[in-house]
């Protein structure tokens, strides 16, 4: 059992509380009118499938009824964030300790707020 | 063309003046399963506090907390979990999602309530539900209660995680509720009229250890 924390709640949450609900970011195509079949097919049904880190859509269906995204590891099935729509992901394929783009931003932050 | 939102929803008043006989939604219930009388030996009591005036706001937290401010007098509860009640602790409103509140009053009061807060709101974007009639109130009060709901829900009931004050939707047995604390004696379940029956006959179950009573 997942012991999962909704962003939108602020705290954990038993898995029951929850529905996985695919794949996330995946952007739909800006002109569908104009784009080809093979694009479209993509978008619609087809879906990563990869080992290690993956990012997911999740609602906390029993709850706030939000929908969130989860950072989570495949083979170890660990957590390792939860975040809000429209925010990006910290651990990435690429950067799976963390982005270090983002601990740069919240640096510069914390200096802008102590300048 | 000022307040074009207030002038083009159309309200209605559920409550009637027809002799249409009502029933609570646990009164079935009631003939069905029986309700035992609380006794000497009872740990924890049941009772269903029915006809409530139950209304649903959905909208931004600074215009609601506004208009719900100046027409109710308490003030919205913005942090996750709230539950802020009124002096006399007949009103009260619960943070449910972000951008959602759930706001109980004395029965009869609901209609009055949302069309002064359609008034105070003007053109803001929001919306307000009654959903009076689609749920009903079940309290849980005695030294048992917490077992009671140990026994009930996933969500820890632990007074250092479920302090006076909070409300949370969760699960309870195979249904769903939204439990809160308004008391430290007191606990109360916000339960779909559908599922009344389903959750009364499981809190029967699972209070008899305690000698559970119900008052009617």
């Amino acid at each position: 059992m997942f012991y999962i924390h909704c962003p939108y709640c602020g705290e954990y949450r038993e898995e029951e509380e929850f529905h996985p609900k695919g794949e996330a970011h995946i952007a739909r195509p800006a002109d569908p009118e104009n784009c080809s079949d093979d694009e479209w097919g993509d978008y619609l049904f087809f879906r990563d499938n990869p080992r290690g880190i993956h990012h997911e859509l999740w609602v906390h269906a029993v709850g706030c009824r939000k929908f969130f995204n989860i950072t989570r590891n495949t083979v170890s099935y660990e957590i390792l964030e939860t975040y809000k729509m429209g925010e990006q992901p910290t651990y990435t394929a690429e950067h799976p300790e963390g982005r270090p783009s983002a601990e740069a931003e919240t640096a510069s932050l914390r200096e802008g707020v102590r300048a | 063309m000022s307040n074009t939102a207030v002038e083009t929803v159309r309200t209605f008043d559920t409550r009637t003046e027809a002799k249409i006989p009502v029933e609570s939604p646990l009164t079935y219930s009631y003939r069905r399963s029986g309700a035992p009388a609380p006794t000497a030996k009872s740990r924890v009591v049941m009772r269903e506090r029915a006809f409530l005036g139950h209304l649903v706001l959905c909208g931004g937290a600074v215009v609601l907390d506004g208009a719900v401010r100046a027409v109710l007098g308490i003030s919205l509860p913005g942090e996750p979990q709230g539950l802020v009640q009124d002096d006399e602790g007949k009103r009260s409103i619960q943070w449910v999602s972000p951008d959602e509140w759930l706001v109980i009053v004395p029965g009869g009061e609901e209609f009055e309530l949302e069309n002064r807060l359609r008034a105070a709101l003007g053109d803001a974007h929001f919306a307000i539900s009654n959903v009076s009639g689609g749920q009903t109130l079940v309290e849980l009060e005695g030294e048992a209660a917490r077992e009671v709901l140990m026994k009930s829900v996933v969500y820890d009931v632990h007074p250092s995680h479920f302090p006076v004050g909070k409300g949370v939707t969760t699960i309870f047995a195979k249904t769903t509720v939204v439990l809160r604390r308004p008391s430290e004696e007191r606990w109360e379940l916000v339960v779909r009229r559908s599922f009344a029956d389903y959750t009364y006959r499981w809190l029967l179950d699972a209070g008899e250890e305690y000698a559970i009573g119900v008052e009617r």
